[in-house]
């Protein structure tokens, strides 16, 4: 048996075990050599998405919903690819502006206005804190499964012992002092903290690690895989709603498209994904491989959702366990407590990994959005005087820390236990989605003023709290409940579940609905009554036109005014110390090549960069308010400010026609290599072809001279010779010509400068006609000559001349490789549906297969040594095969070698109407 | 003892023709009218000098005077190559690989006679 302070200490070694982590990255990144600058470490730490709701709480959605799980994963896994677009977008300006929180984002957004940052801040600690006490419940409630089951035999998690809400505090503690030394450790301008993701990004392998292992226990060991799990599920009553989406299994279509866009929406704006998301973002390039491995992580955590709840379902009939509580409780019941200690690290790390993000999220806003204008603007005075403002920040931060963890455990304490997890997260997804429309639409639309955000936020968060956490508390006894049953004062219209009179929505649906409705629709039609301030709309600027701006360009110039460099140093120094300042400083003077301690007075550029690093410290309205006060401002109108905006404006535009001319010109330029390629080839090819007929055209001239001086050298050549020599010569000639001719004729062809007669022809007076231009030859090779027609034979059109030269060629070739002594040569003419079949047989020498397509090839001839050289240009079959074309058939080869060649073409009976006419 | 030459070519009448022309200079001959005719009657015939044309069956006349230089016992042999590729750089490949001569077809009669002895005279 394994006694509860062995649990214990193990939860102790596993947050050591954590320490130990983040304490290696971060001093790998002190060294410069980052662990976690990669994509699938980016990719993990986004995965602290899956909280112990996913953990347990997906389970015991599960059991009672069936598939009712699944939107909270499809709506991430929909948005995953916009990404691309929206979160680098954010990510960028984060980066520009060194914003480090939703709250300063927003309010950066519209104007650095400190007022719109605070109530960002209030909605998210308000929101998020039923979520962080979640966090706390699924703990305490895993180490009472775990510690209770030991204890006895009887299967039964109900009986939660005092003693273990000591242990929930003990771990609050613990995770509000984690979240203390890796988020608090030291002030940064940028607010990375190396360690806190590394750490993250192990907890997330962890969590997935324990719930497959559980998964595959259960469905495997337990059961002989889902299919056994799910034919033995056929005999639950519930499991015909299982696998449906209806009202009866309680969760409907309704649900699944709210709760899908609801979960698209948070998994960017709850405040700890936008921390992991945006601010702790080593790279924006990241982002790319994350669309598809984070959708895969929410895959692979899901897969064995739905046969534990089953093998659940079987195990304790009679709802005798939490169905949150299966995946302890399965093994458990086996005997299997180590399996059981496993799932329960499992658990505690997808607790713990959110509720130390989350609370360092929401001790940036605490204390830079909330804490800090009201001591800047309070106690003005004492707080410019304080020589060192660092350690009072960092105290705020950690006092914050502390004070978020203790409030969700009294939270826990008082409300969420009485709720299912689901149930409670949901509450503070809804609460985050708040956030959607001043971001998205600040990111995209130039229109959106602050008063716009203002009110669209303010309603939404009212309308979210009157109809979610207000009925919460009402049921759990804070609040009368007739609230919920009759309305807020007894008005009907006022009841939080059927918000103005609509019904048939379920809670969280119907708040969705509501507070998105009353948020989009305030802010869009405020911010079109509204005028911008001349900062917002220069924010507005370059918000949305961000991908165009460097950080540099980013920094635009606002501020008309002088101050001295000993003012600002030590403005800084205050609140990011001395180090870091200089640190800034000598960076400043190394990018702009200038000594920054020889000036004096320093221009609006370094102000503005003085302002950005002050606002990762605390935040951009607070940093706003610091600078003027030390900077001798010099009033700048509207119509200037205007002026530089539309500066910049144009500039943007030009280097927009700019790029798109660039790309213009380059595609241009490949355009123009691909002519200049193909004009090469042809070039290439058109040589070749000169080089060739040359070489055809050297070797017959070669006899010719050669016998003709012969001849002429020596008169005294008896007769024989004599004639011999001249018939040579004779026989050249006609080679010449012929050679000449044909050349011609191709040339003719192929540049469709070929004149054609096209008449209806009897193509059967054509073969007979050749077999009589060539009966000498065939009588010389003593070849047999046959031809087989059908009956009636349809006339063709066609030029008589030219096809006649075709068969002169074929027929000829035939003759001369066929058969020396028993030479046999047929043409036969087939009438098939459209077009007229004709096949020149022999039963010479053959043609081998790879020569069979070089044949038509120009002057490649067959050469067969045992034959000899054959005579002839090498152009005929090139020039009969383009005949054909022209006439719309086609020629082609079938051969045996030894055995004889068919050489067949077809003459369609009707010319196709786009060629009828020859170009 | 009279000079032997190899003529390889693959066209009929200009073998006839250079036959009769080398003949008449009482030189012995042998004809090869393929590359691969040509390997073996250069070690058959052991010829003195080569009259190589360039396009031929299975090898051409580049490949066997690029393989004659390419063997010591074959370095005495002189080529002539003749040939209808009358491009510049067809004759520079030619008498880079090692060719003593190269005349592009038609040739001259007078030349080619004179040619032949003066190689053969050394």
């Amino acid at each position: 048996m394994l006694p509860n302070w062995f649990i214990f200490i193990i939860s102790l070694l596993y947050l050591g075990l954590l320490f130990a982590i983040a304490y290696y990255a971060d001093m790998r990144a002190d060294q410069g050599r980052s662990i976690i600058n990669n994509p699938y470490i980016y990719a993990f730490s986004l995965a602290v998405y899956c909280t112990a709701w996913t953990f347990y709480g997906s389970v015991g959605r599960a059991a009672s919903t069936g598939l009712g799980f699944l939107p909270v994963y499809i709506g991430p896994t929909i948005i995953a690819p916009l990404w691309l677009l929206v979160l680098r977008k954010i990510v960028r300006i984060c980066k520009q502006q060194h914003i480090t929180s939703i709250a300063d984002f927003i309010s950066s957004r519209y104007g650095k206005s400190p007022f719109l940052g605070g109530i960002v801040a209030i909605i998210a600690v308000v929101g998020i804190i039923p979520y962080i006490s979640l966090q706390l419940k699924a703990i305490s409630n895993s180490y009472g499964i775990l510690t209770s089951f030991l204890g006895s035999a009887d299967p039964s998690g109900q009986s939660l012992n005092s003693f273990f809400g000591d242990t929930a505090f003990y771990i609050a503690i613990l995770l509000a002092a984690f979240a203390i030394l890796f988020g608090t450790r030291h002030l940064d301008a940028s607010e990375r903290h190396e360690g806190l993701v590394a750490a993250i990004a192990f907890e997330s392998i962890i969590k997935l690690l324990a719930f497959l292992f559980v998964g595959i226990f259960v469905t495997y060991f337990l059961y002989d895989g889902f299919g056994d799990i799910f034919t033995q599920a056929r005999r639950l009553p519930e499991f015909a709603r299982f696998l449906t989406i209806s009202r009866d299994s309680g969760v409907d279509w309704d649900q699944w498209v709210w709760i899908t866009l609801l979960s698209l929406l948070a998994v960017m704006f709850l405040p700890r994904q936008f921390h992991v998301s945006v601010v702790e973002n080593v790279n924006e390039k990241h982002i790319q491989k994350a669309i598809w491995l984070f959708p895969l992580y929410l895959f692979l955590i899901n897969v064995f959702v739905l046969p534990i709840a089953v093998a659940g379902l079987l195990h304790f009939p009679g709802n005798t366990v939490d169905a949150d509580t299966f995946v302890l409780a399965l093994p458990l019941a086996e005997g299997h407590q180590w399996i059981a200690l496993f799932v329960f690290i499992g658990g505690l790390s997808a607790a713990t990994s959110m509720v130390i993000v989350a609370t360092i999220a929401l001790s940036i806003m605490v204390s830079n959005n909330l804490v800090m204008p009201i001591l800047l603007r309070v106690r003005a005075l004492q707080i410019s005087r304080s020589k060192d403002l660092t350690r009072p920040l960092l105290m705020i931060r950690r006092g914050s820390i502390i004070v978020l963890v203790l409030w969700a455990y009294v939270y826990f304490h008082v409300v969420a236990e009485y709720y299912t997890l689901v149930s409670i997260g949901l509450i503070s997804f809804t609460a985050a989605a708040q956030f959607a429309p001043a971001i998205i639409g600040g990111i995209f639309w130039r229109g959106g003023t602050r008063n716009g955000a203002l009110a669209g936020l303010i309603a939404g968060s009212l309308v979210w709290a009157f109809t979610l956490p207000m009925p919460f508390a009402a049921q759990a006894g804070l609040l009368p409940g007739s609230i919920v049953t009759e309305g807020l004062f007894g008005i009907s219209l006022l009841r939080p579940y059927s918000f103005l009179g609509l019904e048939g929505l379920d809670p969280i649906s119907n708040s969705v609905f509501w507070s998105l409705l009353f948020n989009t629709g305030l802010y869009v039609v405020v911010s079109f009554a509204s005028r911008a301030s001349i900062l917002e709309h220069s924010q507005a600027v370059m918000f949305i036109e961000s991908p165009w701006y460097t950080a540099r360009e980013g920094r635009y110039q606002f501020w008309r005014g002088t101050s001295s460099i000993e003012v600002l140093q030590s403005l800084l120094t205050r609140f990011i110390g001395e180090e870091n300042t200089k640190k800034a400083f000598y960076e400043y003077a190394r990018i702009h090549e200038t000594d920054w301690q020889q000036q004096q007075q320093v221009d609006q550029e370094f102000i503005s960069y003085a302002e950005q690093l002050l606002t990762g410290a605390i935040g951009a309205a607070s940093a706003r308010a610091m600078i003027s006060s030390v900077v001798k401002e010099e009033p700048i109108s509207v119509e200037e400010m205007m002026g530089i905006l539309n500066e910049t404006q144009q500039a943007i535009s030009q280097k927009k026609t700019l790029e798109k001319k660039s790309r213009e010109l380059e595609q241009a330029t490949t355009e123009l290599k691909q002519a200049n390629a193909r004009l090469l080839e042809l070039d290439r090819l058109k040589d070749d072809f000169v080089a060739t007929v040359t070489h055809e055209l050297r070797t017959p001239l070669t006899s010719v001279r050669a016998f003709a001086e012969i001849l002429f050298d020596n008169p005294d050549l008896n007769t024989d010779q004599k004639n011999n020599f001249l018939n040579i010569i004779i026989k050249e000639s006609e080679r010449l010509t012929r050679l000449i001719n044909q050349v011609l004729d191709l040339q003719k062809v192929e540049s469709k400068t070929m004149e054609w007669e096209l008449t209806d022809i009897d193509f059967s007076e054509i073969v007979v006609e050749s077999f009589e231009a060539c009966s000498q030859l065939a009588n010389e090779k003593n070849v047999t000559c046959e031809t087989a027609f059908p009956a009636r034979i349809p006339r063709i059109p066609g030029d008589r001349d030219r096809l006649m030269q075709v068969m002169l060629n074929l027929i000829s070739n035939s003759i001369k490789f066929a058969k020396d002594d028993s030479g046999k040569v047929s043409v036969k003419i087939a009438v098939k549906k459209n077009h007229l079949r004709v096949d020149v047989v022999d039963n010479g020498i053959g043609i081998g297969k790879k020569d069979q397509q070089i044949v038509f090839e120009k002057f490649r001839q067959i050469n067969t040594p045992d034959v000899g050289k054959p005579a002839g240009s090498g152009l005929g079959l090139t020039i009969a095969q383009r005949i054909i074309e022209y006439h719309q058939g086609s020629l082609w080869v079938k051969s045996t070698p030894n055995k004889g060649s068919t050489f067949s073409f077809t003459l369609p009976f009707e010319r196709q109407k786009e060629n009828a006419l020859p170009t | 003892m009279s000079k032997k030459i190899l003529i390889v070519d693959d066209e009929p009448s200009i073998v006839i023709s250079l036959e009769f022309l080398m003949e008449q200079k009482g030189y012995q001959l042998e004809v090869a009218r393929t590359g691969d005719e040509a390997m073996q009657a250069i070690h058959d015939f052991k010829p003195d000098l080569v009259l190589l044309d360039v396009m031929l069956p299975h090898k051409n006349g580049f490949e066997i005077c690029q393989y004659m230089r390419s063997k010591p016992e074959l370095a005495d042999i002189k080529i002539i190559l003749l040939t209808a590729k009358g491009r510049k750089q067809d004759i520079e490949k030619g008498l880079a690989i090692g060719a003593d001569e190269y005349m592009t077809k038609p040739f001259s009669t007078k030349q080619l006679v004179q040619t032949v002895e003066n190689m053969l005279k050394k």
